[in-house]
């Protein structure tokens, strides 16, 4: 989790917008977050939304196990989560294979471009790794332009192939945070 | 563990699961999804084996999902110890239709018995009250399990959490089947989702 001034760019950027109509196109109908400032103004958008319940997490595994429920029921969900959660998600990415579930998650990247707090490092350091390991392929947007285009497909392996994929959002895409004293 | 008149965790989840109807059970890992299973099977038990701590989470996503049926989480104290925080975020969703009922035997009894937080100083009813779940209460008579029994039918009136303190026993385990698709596929199928 992470506070950040946001740009006048990235106030106005067109990718977070190409997010939402990408799950809606795809009927997702419950989108787990832990707050993000990345993920801020698609969470914004989900919030406002007649289609979507955005469900507010006190930490990221609860997002797994939400989405097992949801496909359970009948549902799609999508997990919204910054590069530090993936690692508290492990154990419970073992429901993704054991009920072969559509799994597709948006994980905004830390720790890899132009980063101020080394505390990020680690664990963005390792994201893609422990998604693989974990048996969830990884796909990845690093500039605004193919974002639509990546997280599209994305969408479409995760729910019409069950094929359980990451798209990590790069943090150049996003912005180094900026610390001000 | 050697409180007397503690209640018979079999007779518990035998009175909750009878007559339920359309009712979705999920059973937490460990003794509570095995005496999900001595209640006899059922197209909408969900039989967990592992994801320890996820189980209200499930639950949650599935009553949002299908709101007009009820669903019950039933799981153990270790269980609901390990989720602690997904009591905070169904505090928040307020699902009318969901409902937790944890089995307090006060310890660990999958892997010998090792004495639990909520023997001594953790009281989980008072965390689901803390957390904005206002129908959270501690059972400890059967009175009060049929009393619990008929609302968890109620689609409006929830979240609700109890808290049942049952016997350390180990009885007979009864294994129901393990593999996590068939469940989940199986469930599926009886809310009216065909595969693929």
């Amino acid at each position: 989790m992470h506070a950040r001034t946001d740009t006048s760019e990235q106030q106005t950027a067109a990718w977070p917008e190409d997010i939402y109509a990408v799950l809606q196109k795809y009927d997702v109908r419950q989108v787990p977050y832990v707050p993000d400032a990345g993920h801020s103004r698609l969470i914004q958008r989900v919030l406002s939304s007649d289609t979507m319940r955005g469900i507010v997490l006190t930490t990221e595994e609860e997002g797994v196990a939400l989405v097992a429920g949801a496909w359970a029921g009948g549902q799609r969900a999508a997990l919204l989560m910054q590069s530090s959660g993936v690692g508290n998600c492990i154990n419970m990415f073992s429901l993704v294979q054991l009920f072969r579930l559509p799994f597709f998650t948006l994980v905004t990247m830390r720790g890899e471009w132009g980063e101020f707090n080394h505390w990020q490092v680690p664990m963005g350091s390792t994201t893609q790794a422990v998604f693989e390991l974990s048996g969830i392929r990884v796909m990845r947007a690093n500039t605004a332009a193919e974002v639509r285009e990546v997280v599209e497909a994305g969408a479409a392996q995760a729910y019409n192939a069950l094929t359980p994929t990451a798209v990590l959002l790069s943090q150049r895409l996003i912005g180094a945070k900026v610390f001000v004293k | 563990m050697s409180k007397a008149n503690l209640l018979h965790r079999r007779d518990v989840v035998a009175r909750l699961l009878k007559d339920r109807k359309g009712m979705v059970a999920i059973g937490g890992l460990g003794a509570s999804t095995n005496d999900m299973a001595a209640a006899g099977d059922h197209d909408r038990n969900f039989y967990l084996w592992g994801g320890m701590g996820g189980a209200v989470m499930m639950g949650l996503g599935l009553a949002l999902a299908q709101p007009d049926t009820p669903v019950v989480v039933i799981t153990g104290d270790g269980e609901m110890l390990m989720g602690m925080g997904s009591l905070a975020t169904v505090g928040l969703q307020k699902p009318g239709n969901l409902s937790i009922v944890v089995l307090d035997n006060e310890a660990y009894g999958e892997t010998g018995g090792q004495v639990s937080h909520t023997a001594s100083a953790a009281d989980l009813t008072g965390v689901a009250k803390a957390c904005g779940i206002a129908d959270a209460c501690d059972i400890t008579t059967m009175a009060e399990v049929e009393a619990l029994a008929p609302k968890l039918h109620d689609l409006k009136s929830g979240p609700r959490f109890a808290n049942v303190k049952i016997d350390g026993a180990n009885i007979e385990r009864i294994l129901p089947m393990r593999d996590g698709t068939f469940i989940v596929n199986r469930i599926r199928g009886s809310l009216g989702f065909g595969p693929l």
